[in-house]
């Protein structure tokens, strides 16, 4: 991967966590850990590996996209609005009466999309189906789906991940945000799932670890050859609340409050990360 | 009389021929597939035919994303307690919520579970689906119904519901019958007394109904095989016109036909509403006979709930 294409992806996620603080600090409360988490995995999505049209949102040919942790919703919103899919001042209107922009991404709300998702392990059900239906029909759509490591507590994730190997979905990947903690706790005392990546090996998944904040290792794992028949899983090592000034990897910062200076300092930190 | 055909088979031969109609329509099944007789689709149309495993949650949420993702028309099967109760999560919100054009179908409603007993008895499915908003809730009430019922199924577009009995049934309606989705149908005219009644109570609600004309009482017999929407026209004229109702469902009475009917009488034409079905019992085990008796919901218990209702009048 080119230098200038790193510094790229990194300043893009950099943009899309400053547009979610702002996003979430505006209102003043909602789900920032689990959106910060997952800043980097959605900038190399959206920039370098989905093929999506944000003119036109419903294109046949796009990859989908399923956030199954739906409460990081804010942080697709950022994104969306970076690439075009929605005016970029819609982000003032999270969870307002009448948004197109709740808490947990519905589908029939907000351009680009692509699954209405809220309850945990559910999102990522109907990932296993909408790319069930494209190797039906023998489509070339690919689905990507984020889970987060507290969901995978959730059954229903593994009767998914268990239909997704049975029926050889090797053009639906699923990425974990392993950011180690879940709304009561550390995850290793709320609920324990590590060692995540054998679980999904034994399920049948095709599974490579890497630094969800590392750009150049997201993108890497996502454009990796992976066994065909295989669906691909990457485990992504993050930190709740990742730049959040005050906030990084505070047990409490599932879903917070924050004041205006508190949101202003954390995007001014940002913006000398930039420089 | 007992139909020819079980009802399963009627659902498979219509399922089948819908197949060969449209590439889109899908079976989505649970590891019950043998069991509603689908099995077979799985060699005819090779590829068609999902098996999600004992995973009902997973089938739920597998039929919503290939309605979205390719316009698939899954017919999405298992038992129905399975289907409601255990999947409602993933049936209200990956079904209702994103309003995906899936069929849900639950078999072996109510009692009709028979010697699978207690834990297979649906007497709640119909409450549950009827919570969902925009859920369409049919109910068949023999061979004949289903088979005409089932390209109309197929052809509405939205989240849908049927629950189904699996074996033979008596014999209500023949080949000059006109189904119409959404649209009770009156069997028997009557002013005194109003019979609404779905899926197999409507043979019993017949049988009620010539035990009453031997008392000199005229029922009127309606079919509310749509439950949801419910055709409040014919309700709310059989209210008017015969002044007192008794409901016959084969499930809790608490929340489904009777329920939905004195809900929406209760608004506009208050009238005495008598309610057959299991009065808020858990379910056990017995053959369709002795469970239909243990829980009063024979022709016989309609009679007595149509006296009684009557008697409220004055």
């Amino acid at each position: 991967m080119e230098k200038c294409q790193v510094e790229s992806l990194r300043k893009f996620a950099n943009e899309i966590r400053k547009k979610t603080i702002h996003c979430i600090g505006t209102l003043g409360v909602g789900h920032f850990g689990g959106s910060m988490s997952v800043c980097e995995a959605l900038a190399v999505l959206y920039q370098s590996i989905m093929k999506i049209d944000p003119q036109n949102p419903k294109w046949e040919e796009r990859d989908w996209f399923v956030l199954s942790k739906g409460h990081a919703g804010p942080a697709v919103y950022a994104t969306l609005a970076l690439k075009g899919f929605i005016p970029m001042e819609t982000l003032d209107t999270l969870n307002q009466p009448n948004t197109i922009l709740p808490s947990h991404c519905d589908r029939h709300k907000t351009p680009g999309v692509d699954m209405t998702v809220g309850s945990l392990g559910q999102g990522f059900g109907n990932a296993v189906g909408l790319a069930l239906g494209f190797k039906m029909d023998k489509k070339p759509n690919r689905v990507f789906c984020i889970v987060g490591d507290g969901e995978c507590n959730e059954g229903s994730i593994w009767e998914g991940a268990m239909a997704s190997a049975h029926f050889k979905l090797d053009n639906l990947t699923v990425m974990v945000d392993d950011n180690g903690l879940q709304s009561d706790g550390r995850t290793t005392d709320i609920m324990n799932m590590q060692p995540m990546d054998k679980k999904w090996e034994a399920f049948g998944w095709d599974v490579q670890t890497v630094d969800g904040h590392d750009v150049e290792q997201l993108y890497n794992a996502l454009t990796r050859e992976v066994s065909a028949g295989k669906p691909r899983c990457i485990i992504m090592k993050t930190v709740k609340g990742k730049n959040l000034l005050g906030f990084e990897d505070v047990s409490t910062n599932h879903n917070t409050t924050i004041t205006r200076e508190q949101m202003l300092a954390a995007i001014a930190a940002l913006e000398e990360v930039k420089a | 009389m007992k139909d020819t055909l079980e009802m399963r088979e009627v659902y498979t031969r219509a399922l089948e021929q819908l197949m060969k109609e449209d590439e889109r329509v899908v079976v989505v099944e649970a590891d019950l597939s043998r069991g509603v007789n689908t099995l077979r689709l799985r060699d005819e149309f090779p590829g068609r035919h999902i098996d999600a495993g004992i995973a009902e949650q997973d089938m739920v949420t597998i039929s919503a994303g290939l309605a979205i993702s390719v316009n698939k028309i899954p017919f999405t099967h298992t038992f129905a307690p399975f289907i409601s109760r255990r999947a409602m999560d993933q049936v209200y919100l990956s079904v209702g919520f994103s309003n995906a054009n899936v069929k849900l179908v639950g078999s072996d409603p109510g009692v009709s579970a028979e010697i699978n007993g207690g834990t297979h008895d649906g007497f709640e499915d119909v409450t549950l689906m009827r919570m969902v908003p925009n859920m369409t809730i049919f109910e068949p009430v023999d061979a004949e119904q289903l088979r005409q019922a089932m390209p109309q199924i197929y052809k509405h577009v939205g989240p849908f519901y049927m629950r189904m009995f699996r074996k033979q049934t008596e014999k209500v309606f023949d080949e000059n019958y006109r189904f119409v989705l959404g649209k009770a149908d009156t069997l028997k005219e009557g002013k005194d007394v109003a019979i609404i009644a779905s899926g197999i109570m409507v043979a019993e609600a017949l049988k009620a109904a010539t035990a009453l004309h031997e008392q000199g009482i005229e029922a009127r017999v309606i079919n509310l095989h749509t439950i949801k929407p419910m055709d409040t026209e014919t309700v709310l004229k059989a209210a008017k016109e015969c002044g007192a109702i008794v409901t016959a469902e084969n499930h809790n009475i608490n929340g489904g036909l009777g329920g939905a009917v004195c809900e929406y009488l209760s608004g506009v034409c208050p009238v005495p509403v008598k309610r057959i079905g299991v009065r808020d019992h858990f379910g056990e085990v017995g053959k369709l006979d002795f469970l239909m008796e243990k829980y009063a919901m024979k022709a016989s218990d309609i009679v007595k709930a149509s006296q009684e209702a009557i008697a409220m009048k004055k």
